[in-house]
């Protein structure tokens, strides 16, 4: 990793004309302030890693809340006291609002914070460029104003924890009024800083997304058409679009409700709205359903934001692997166009319950429907790509074969929830905590699992250790599995998925006996410990391979054929020795009669 | 490697490379002031009746300065038509010229920000005033020759007013007054062709006094929220085009063409700024 900014192309010197680096770089121009795309992707990588460990850690202490509601969180009880105070976790107890706190904060860092800043910030900045024979981004400096401005707004949203009140409590989806009710008596509220991150991350994906697109329209290599794209560049591509187009409403939704919360406007606040058993004295008229739609303008095409980057990874993995060309390349970019349009006409499938009319839920019925094919098409394509490959299982295909059914489990699981009659019943249950989960968690991730082994030797000139990988991987799945598959029962049974004692008290209170799922609790948070053992091999496996891990013995270890494989190790400044001219498509694995199984997009014939 | 296309265009795309970054941001300009205006139909058409004293949709209207809105826009365009020359006389070579327009434009949009604060400044002194049987009415209060910004039933007890005097507006030809929440004096005034009318009301016998701040209904906070908005855009495009043309206009000596393009595309951006007004002045001015 230091070298690659410090010697730029030292390994190549012979080719590399060192015209432009006559001088070293100071560590703030270097890590800091970095406008090289490679290095930026470093820093968004590291930081959305460390976000992804926090957001788990949140959702730890929630799941011991679920198993034995009431019951000191162990470990971090103390620890929760001294930070939260007696109002929040008197003897190390979670309170209700710590663990609505708690939700909020996991769902929107997770998001937020971890996987799209991981998919689109590092992989994206790192492997796009590569990928398409660019020296750097379009705009390196925008670039770096990105990094920073995502940096202050997960700054802001941690800091959000230790103001009176605690953090947003009020869902990741912050619907209005609660969001706006939820914190009355502080002036600065964990929502109004909520907000306040939100706004600071959009800025941040709305300049990545110009750059991204910009760069992908202007800078690709001579000879690299639009059909000789790796798939992960058009993935990264429709992916850009949907934040430059989706995130602007959240944020005009965002300024609506600060302005709800510290000017005291109505905008989402609904006429006599009674707070406490007493009308609220605003002037009200404003309607909590435009925040939902507006909300979900954003937060759908959000889904596809985080699945497509995971999806182009994937798809990058097999075909390297299975050592033959991607099935189908055409129809999946195609597919992955239509995704990117539906993506923006499905939104209020989130909101089947606000009662819309049969005319206006059937339209929406049909686009969700619709939205289902093009994903199929990518699976599918994926699923036919691995026929007659002979395959290498290496950790990141592993990673990469674990998303496709995982992927589809989740993508399945969607359909009912996509139709109003069985939506109205799974609505807002575990059920759909378990559908998103399988999408996002053991799908997206893995996904980007698999692109960190992929890439590790690319960036830092050495392979993580294959077994750890190994054993990372299959406590994983099965850690997962265990967690989600469970949840689906639940669902059906009718948990809903705010609860913060897990439902106890309201299969005691009212409903009867428990169904008999209240046992899963405890079984889902022994899973979910599994999960967390899991992830030791890969953090230590992480750091330990810098210095210590195998070298790789080629620039292109895993003898691929895109560009990002034609470049010194690690790249240096500039990226390419000389301009790469591109002269096939991309996947030309095991091409009959040429000398290697394959055949790199650069190789003139 | 150089990134290219910085300057010259790419040969298959016809665009240098900050071209495509504009229009891919004025798309997301487009999302953003397209969400607001969203936001202004859902809560107009959803305003209940009566919501608003003389006028039967619930929804304020009349009440914003079509004149003044009138001037600034014509301000607004002439500022999009200078930059554009200012840019003709880059191509042209005349740096002198391209200063004199650059000049204009800069002065028009902070002729717009001074009259739009006079605007506000106007709405922060006008008041909702309902009294306790349920009658309202709009205007200006008259405190010693004063009229205050700003003010609540609070600060009118504060001052120890006993009756409080208004200058109540008359509703105009324009607006539909209901006639139950209207005091027959008023309409009497109106029939005579006055714009205003002093009233003294009791203090105690007025249940809130409000100014036309975005607190006070949801026509003056979404009103307040686009136009707040649109004018940041328009700061900001000042502040970029004035660091463009003047601070950092050495450019046109080392890189001609690089500046011209900058030029090009902080243009690009304030006619963006622009167009945005020519929708939000029928909007929230006229309809």
């Amino acid at each position: 990793m230091q070298t690659a900014i410090t010697h730029p192309g030292a390994s190549h010197a012979h080719a590399h004309s060192h015209a432009h680096d006559h001088h070293e770089p100071g560590f703030l121009s270097k890590y800091i302030f970095s406008t090289d795309h490679k290095m930026i992707g470093i820093q968004y990588g590291l930081t959305s890693l460390l976000f992804l460990f926090f957001g788990f850690l949140l959702m730890l202490a929630m799941r011991q809340q679920l198993a034995n509601p009431g019951q000191p969180i162990p470990l971090v009880g103390g620890l929760l006291l001294k930070v939260f105070g007696e109002d929040l976790a008197k003897d190390g107890k979670m309170a209700a609002d710590l663990y609505n706190s708690f939700g909020a904060m996991h769902g929107t860092i997770m998001v937020f914070l971890a996987i799209v800043p991981l998919a689109f910030g590092a992989f994206g900045n790192y492997v796009t460029p590569l990928q398409i024979g660019a020296p750097d981004m379009a705009f390196p400096r925008l670039n770096m104003a990105s990094y920073h401005l995502f940096f202050w707004g997960g700054v802001v949203m941690l800091a959000s924890f230790f103001i009176p009140g605690g953090a947003a409590k009020s869902g990741w989806t912050s619907y209005s009024p609660l969001a706006t009710v939820a914190d009355l008596n502080n002036l600065i509220d964990g929502q109004t800083l909520w907000l306040l991150g939100m706004v600071l991350l959009i800025s941040s994906s709305l300049l990545g997304a110009v750059n991204f697109i910009a760069t992908i329209i202007q800078l690709r290599a001579k000879g690299m058409t639009w059909m000789r794209l790796p798939f992960f560049v058009w993935a990264q591509f429709v992916t850009g679009f949907l934040l430059l187009l989706a995130f602007p409403p959240l944020e005009a939704a965002g300024i609506l409700q600060l302005s709800d919360n510290v000017l005291g406007t109505s905008f989402f606040l609904p006429t006599g709205l009674v707070y406490n058993g007493a009308v609220m004295d605003i002037s009200g008229g404003g309607s909590p359903l435009l925040w939902q739609h507006l909300f979900w303008f954003l937060a759908h095409p959000e889904v596809y934001v985080l699945i497509l980057p995971a999806m182009g990874i994937v798809a990058e993995i097999i075909a390297n692997n299975t050592r033959k060309p991607l099935w189908g390349y055409r129809s999946m970019v195609y597919a992955v166009l239509a995704i990117g349009f539906l993506a923006f006409i499905v939104w209020a499938h989130h909101m089947y319950m606000t009662g819309m009319g049969t005319k206006i839920a059937t339209f929406f019925q049909t686009t969700t429907m619709m939205i289902s094919v093009p994903s199929v098409i990518i699976l599918s394509a994926l699923f036919i790509s691995l026929w007659g490959g002979s395959i290498r299982f290496n950790t990141p295909m592993l990673f990469a074969l674990a998303f496709l059914p995982m992927f589809g489990i989740g993508g399945l699981t969607g359909l009912p929830l996509g139709l109003n009659a069985s939506d109205i019943y799974l609505h807002d249950s575990y059920y759909v905590i378990g559908h998103f989960h399988y999408v996002v968690a053991p799908g997206t991730i893995f996904g980007l699992f698999a692109g960190v082994y992929f890439w590790y030797p690319k960036i830092t000139g050495r392979f993580m250790s294959e077994f750890w990988g190994k054993v990372h991987w299959f406590f994983s799945l099965i850690a997962m599995n265990l967690i989600f598959a469970p949840m689906f029962i639940q669902g059906i049974r009718g948990m809903s998925r705010r609860m913060y004692d897990g439902g106890a008290t309201y299969f005691a209170a009212g409903v009867g006996a428990d169904p008999g799922i209240l046992w899963l609790n405890k079984f889902i948070t022994h899973a979910a410990l599994l999960l967390a053992l899991a992830q030791v091999p890969f953090i230590i496996n992480f750091f330990w391979s810098i210095r210590n891990g195998r070298k790789v013995d080629s620039d292109n270890p895993w003898q691929a054929t895109t560009l990002d494989w034609q470049t010194p190790t690690p790249p240096p400044h500039g990226n390419f020795d000389k301009e790469p001219i591109v002269y096939r498509g991309p996947y030309e694995y095991s091409v009959p009669g040429a000398k290697t199984d394959f055949t790199p997009q650069g190789q003139p014939n | 490697m150089e990134i290219p296309y910085t300057v010259k265009p790419r040969p298959d795309t016809g665009l240098y490379n900050a071209k495509v970054g504009i229009w891919l941001f004025l798309a997301s300009e487009v999302m953003l002031f397209g969400a607001f205006f969203s936001a202004y139909i859902l809560l107009r058409v959803q305003a209940p009746e009566g919501f608003w004293p003389d006028v039967a949709n619930g929804w304020p209207h009349g009440l914003l300065n079509i004149p003044i809105g009138t001037f600034n826009t014509a301000v607004l365009i002439t500022s999009s038509v200078t930059v554009v020359m200012a840019w003709i006389a880059l191509k042209q070579n005349d740096f002198a010229r391209f200063r004199r327009f650059m000049a204009v434009t800069i002065a028009c949009a902070l002729g717009f920000l001074a009259i739009k604060t006079f605007e506000y400044k106007e709405k922060f002194g006008h008041y909702v005033i309902e009294l306790t049987n349920g009658t309202r009415v709009t205007g200006h209060l008259d405190v010693n020759g004063h009229s205050p910004l700003f003010w609540t039933l609070k600060d009118v007890q504060a001052a120890k007013i006993e009756e409080l005097k208004v200058l109540v507006d008359i509703p105009n030809k324009f607006r539909f007054p209901v006639g139950h929440t209207i005091p027959e004096e008023i309409h009497k005034a109106h029939a005579a062709g006055e714009h205003h009318k002093d009233q003294e009301f009791k203090v105690s016998d007025i249940a809130s006094v409000k100014a036309f701040i975005p607190s006070t209904h949801p026509f003056f906070a979404i009103y307040f929220t686009m136009t707040f908005l649109h004018g940041l855009h328009v700061l900001g495009g000042a502040i970029v085009l004035f660091y463009f043309g003047f601070i950092g206009s050495g450019m046109w000596k080392t890189d001609p063409e690089r500046f011209t393009n900058r030029i090009e595309v902080g243009g690009l951006f304030w006619h963006f700024v622009d167009l945005v007004w020519i929708f939000l002045f029928p909007v929230v001015y006229l309809l």
